[in-house]
């Protein structure tokens, strides 16, 4: 049991010795956040009075969710056996749209603990996460959260905890993040298991940036690990991977709001301004020295972020387009994995097409830009990145159905994912049957415990994008957990097919997708395009079609009666007031052709959640 | 419950209108609409301002109905004096309800003759009633005819017992020809009523009804389809699963078979939901709503229009009372129309018209963008290809089933 540090190492003059890095490692919901919250509390960072719930999840959309995108930096005294040291934990995002960033964040660190609900056991993701801070050599502490609660198992998650790290099941830590049971032992136990930062104090600078933030009022913060030497504040420094150079304007500790310091020595973790505006001048991964006698090698293990899933956003209303050209580049500013292009729509006009880390990151953007910048938006079904080789041997890069060439194809290469997925093992025929549908070739299986198992599959990406994740929780009662990630290309059989609204293309309904499931794609979408287009004045077959040949028709019959006969006799204002609702409506429909399409159609038609809906109806 | 008036400007309780729109008064005509609005039952469909109650209380009901009602038109004749609008005589007179026929006969005439001594009355002017075939007599319907009405249009809404009780009509149909010989007897013009598409209406009930109000042979026949409004009693009957509502491709068959069953009996279509035997046969009150000449309603809930301005009145009548006994002007609310929302309205009304809308005046709205509409129009067989030769443009018959579709194209655009 400790007090409160008495005598607090000083940030800048810290004895690496003293110092322990670390970071949780958990699934959303496990927790994590409440138990930070704790040991902000424990340490004394924040007085019970400060306490926000979930101090560190800043975003409302994060908070909302209960996951955290962005990972930022605490230090937190703590004294032990008489001894004063500095605790610097690392917040990781939790979601494999952000794998990139995790990685970096382990990178930082010495050790992590492993938190796992104590009523669910570990889930993919986490194990994902856990694999990764192993190949990293980092300590794990396993620590079962949440044994307050009545559905809590502790032994049986105990003893499946040990068995994934190897340890004895009494090892594992036992806490409640509600009511800070077991939270000081926990605290205790990070500063005698967790091995101290090594560096060369004497050697030219060198920190990793694992964090890079954008705030209003102080432009760009980076939050960096220092491994080697130290960063003096007015120092000049240096980019390694672009050689740009920045001043330091400001150089400090999070504690837990940002506390200016003179600098940050070997092992210590904080944060520096430079005074940057784009968190692309100030990347993840990144090593950071001093401009003169800096270091000659990185640090290295910097990669560039690399958007998988694409998809157009568009503005319903056609005159916010410049609203979302700035609410674009205003979210790059924090967003460095977010990238757009200009792109034209017949049927839907301007607007953008957006390539994403991932399905969440995706949503997360989209509900941003509605909520923060107040837009309403269509966003086509996403789709991912075909190598399209034609017969002259040139390959194109395809990110939209538009650019997918008309001639004759030579080859079409398509991204795939290794994927594992954890369920009960009652689930495995459920899990099967869906990976199958999808593609999916099966790598593996192992059973974690009796009843859990961990499959393992390879699959096209493009078949986990658009709803995969939904499938498998409904059809796992939401047991099952997923981890992916990208596993390589592979040549498939792709076709384009097309929808077409009385012989008009809409190219906002094109998709690239399995020639053995262009049909089913093309009765899906004429079938949903049937329900949800109005009747017009003539017929309005439609088509889906692969080049010139039809694989799908469905017809919207002709509407035959559309007059108002009542007797109104004088009342002409109540007979007009309702011509005019008929036309307003008429201005929020889309012309394909001739044919009035309303908004409402498309977002249903292109929206994965009234797919399944549909599914289950049928 | 009404339907909910429109929420307007408010109106000034001396009722002096704009002095704009009395300008040009003369060539325009001027009607008289009188709103009586009693019943004996309240149809289950209705939402016009009707009330099934003999006696308000506060001196207001059916006895006191015909006092308010001249009281108004010496308001009204006052009104138009004293703003500029010169003497003008009657075009049209219609009465309508509620159940014009709950007043005595005399009533009716005292009335109307009342009008005709303020305003005087155009050689051959149209006056008409509405009646209920249950409650008019031989003898109500001469002494109309002696006291100066020269038309009158039942309720007969369906021939087919089933039809009539979820409508809640009361009245027997045998009861049908009867009144339609009474009235020819008297030298009365007759027009029926017809309604389709009520909820569990069959083609050939239709059909049936149609052929019933041929046989009887009157004037002229409208054909208006059931619109449940918000509100009435058959809306929540529909809710509550009681009725289903007819499918819009039932609606479009029994239009088809009307048209074929009256213009082969000789009745030929004027507006979407009239016809009649000859032009001298139309209803020359409802051309003069459809081309905006002026007119005053008199009575609960009565709409009016000078030029430009409209008004309504107070629905309830003991309010309705209230203002008139108080020399005030009864009027709710009003609205002075835009130039474009009056061309709106003209395009609305008049597009439904076997006259349709001449392609100049369309011209001088759409400019250059109505060619284009035009000629989709003739391509999809919504208007007459002949006619716009002429310079008009008339729906045909299937533009009369799409007669909205083809009004929205044609309107302006309006704030």
């Amino acid at each position: 049991m400790s007090p409160l540090a008495t005598n607090p190492p000083v940030p800048s003059a810290t004895d690496p010795a003293v110092i322990r890095n670390f970071c949780i490692i958990a699934h959303i919901d496990h927790g994590k956040s409440t138990l930070a919250d704790r040991m902000l509390q424990a340490t004394g960072v924040v007085t019970p009075r400060e306490m926000k719930a979930q101090y560190l999840d800043r975003m409302d959309i994060e908070r909302e969710r209960g996951i955290t995108i962005k990972s930022q930096a605490v230090r937190m005294p703590w004294e032990k056996d008489g001894v004063n040291y500095a605790l610097n934990m690392i917040d990781t995002p939790g979601h494999v749209d952000f794998t990139y960033e995790v990685s970096r964040s382990l990178a930082a660190c010495e050790g992590a603990l492993l938190l796992v609900d104590a009523a669910q056991g570990i889930e993919a993701q986490t194990l994902a996460n856990l694999y990764l801070a192993m190949e990293n050599d980092l300590t794990i502490i396993p620590v079962l959260n949440k044994i307050d609660l009545p559905a809590a198992q502790p032994d049986k998650y105990a003893e499946e905890l040990a068995h994934l790290i190897g340890v004895e099941p009494e090892d594992v830590l036992r806490v409640s993040g509600k009511t800070g049971e077991g939270v000081t032992e926990l605290l205790d136990r990070i500063v005698e298991l967790l091995p101290a930062p090594e560096g060369k104090a004497d050697a030219p600078a060198r920190a990793m940036i694992f964090d890079s933030v954008y705030d209003s009022y102080r432009g760009v913060v980076t939050y960096v690990r220092v491994v080697d030497g130290r960063l003096e504040s007015r120092q000049k420094i240096k980019m390694m991977s672009t050689s740009a150079e920045h001043d330091l304007l400001e150089i400090g500790v999070i504690s837990p709001e940002p506390n200016p310091t003179k600098g940050l020595g070997v092992g210590e973790v904080g944060y520096l301004i430079t005074g940057v505006k784009d968190v692309r001048q100030s990347r993840v991964g990144d090593t950071v020295t001093s401009s003169v006698n800096g270091a000659s090698d990185s640090l290295g293990g910097y990669e560039d972020p690399k958007p998988m899933v694409f998809s157009g956003l568009f503005p319903i209303d056609g005159s916010d387009y410049p609203v979302l050209r700035d609410a674009l580049d205003k979210l790059k500013l924090n967003d460095a994995a977010l990238i757009y292009e200009p792109e034209t729509s017949a049927a839907l006009g301007f607007g953008f097409r957006v390539g994403f880390l991932g399905l969440l990151h995706l949503e997360i953007v989209r509900e941003r830009l509605e909520r923060e910048f107040n837009l309403d938006l269509i966003s086509t079904a996403p789709n991912v990145i075909y190598d399209v080789v034609d017969e002259s041997g040139e390959t194109r890069r395809v990110t939209n159905p538009s650019e997918f060439p008309e001639g004759k194809i030579a080859e079409i290469r398509e991204p795939m994912v290794a994927c594992t997925i954890i369920a009960p093992s009652e689930f495995i025929g459920a899990i099967m049957e869906l990976c199958q549908s999808r593609r999916g070739i099966m790598g593996g299986m192992d059973y974690l415990s009796q009843d859990r198992v961990e499959l393992r599959y390879r699959l096209p990406l493009a078949e986990i994008v658009f709803d995969f994740f939904d499938q498998l929780k409904s059809r796992t009662k939401g047991y099952a957990s997923l981890d992916w990630k990208l596993d390589g290309e592979e040549e498939a059989d792709l076709v384009k097919v097309d929808i077409l609204l009385q012989g008009e293309k809409v190219d906002a309904f094109s998709a690239i997708t399995h020639r053995d499931k262009a049909y089913s794609y093309g009765v899906m979408m004429t079938g949903k395009l049937r329900e949800l287009i109005p009747r017009q004045q003539f017929e309005v077959p439609i088509q889906a079609a692969i080049g010139s040949r039809i694989i799908a028709r469905e017809n919207i019959r002709a509407i035959r009666k559309d007059v108002l006969s009542k007797c109104y006799g004088g009342d002409i204002s109540r007979k007009r007031k309702l011509l005019e609702k008929q036309k307003e409506g008429k201005k929020r429909m889309k012309m394909v052709g001739r044919v009035e399409v309303p908004q409402e159609a498309f977002i249903a038609a292109l929206s994965s959640g009234e797919e399944s809906k549909d599914k289950s109806k049928k | 419950m009404t339907p909910a008036q429109p929420l307007g400007l408010p109106a000034p309780l001396d009722g002096s209108i704009p002095q704009e729109s009395t300008i040009g008064a003369e060539h325009r005509a001027f009607s008289l609409y009188v709103h009586v609005p009693f019943c004996s039952i309240r149809c289950g469909y209705c939402d016009f301002n009707t009330y099934a109650v003999d006696d308000f209380g506060n001196g207001v009901g059916l006895d006191s109905y015909a006092q308010d009602a001249i009281a108004e038109l010496d308001f009204s004749a006052r009104v138009l004096r004293d703003n500029g609008a010169p003497a003008r005589k009657l075009h049209t007179v219609f009465f309508g309800g509620g159940t014009p026929t709950k007043l005595p006969a005399r009533d009716l005439v005292r009335i109307l003759q009342h009008a005709i001594d303020l305003f005087g009355l155009e050689d051959n002017a149209e006056v008409t009633t509405e009646a209920n075939p249950d409650s008019v007599t031989a003898e109500d319907l001469q002494v109309l005819a002696d006291g100066g009405f020269t038309r009158v249009s039942f309720g007969m809404q369906s021939a087919v017992p089933e039809v009539l009780e979820v409508l809640d009509r009361t009245h027997t149909p045998a009861n049908v020809p009867k009144v339609v010989q009474w009235a020819k007897d008297a030298g009365l013009q007759v027009s029926v009523d017809l309604i389709y598409g009520t909820p569990g209406e069959t083609l050939e009930q239709w059909v049936q009804s149609i052929k019933s109000a041929i046989s009887y042979r009157p004037d002229h026949i409208s054909a208006y389809s059931l619109i449940v409004e918000d509100g009435t009693k058959l809306a929540v009957q529909i809710k509550r699963g009681q009725y289903e509502l007819p499918d819009d491709d039932l609606m479009a068959d029994m239009y088809t078979e009307a048209e074929k069953l009256l213009s082969s009996a000789g009745y030929r279509w004027y507006e979407v939901s009239n016809f009649s035997t000859s032009p001298q046969t139309q209803s020359t009150h409802n051309y003069a709503y459809w081309k905006n000449q002026d007119w005053w309603g008199i009575g609960p809930g009565a709409h009016s229009h000078i030029n430009g301005t409209r008004w309504w009145n107070v629905k309830h009548p003991v309010a309705y009372s209230g203002r008139i006994r108080n020399n005030q002007s009864p009027a709710a609310a009003r609205e002075i129309l835009e130039p474009s929302t009056r061309d709106f309205e003209s395009i609305m009304l008049m597009l439904r018209t076997v006259e349709g809308v001449s392609t100049s005046y369309l011209q001088e709205i759409h400019g250059e963008a109505l060619e284009p509409k035009l000629q989709w129009l003739v391509l999809q067989e919504l208007i007459d290809s002949t006619e716009l030769a002429n310079g008009r443009v008339v729906l045909t018959f299937k533009g009369r089933l799409l007669g909205d579709a083809v009004t929205r194209e044609l309107l302006p655009e309006t704030e």
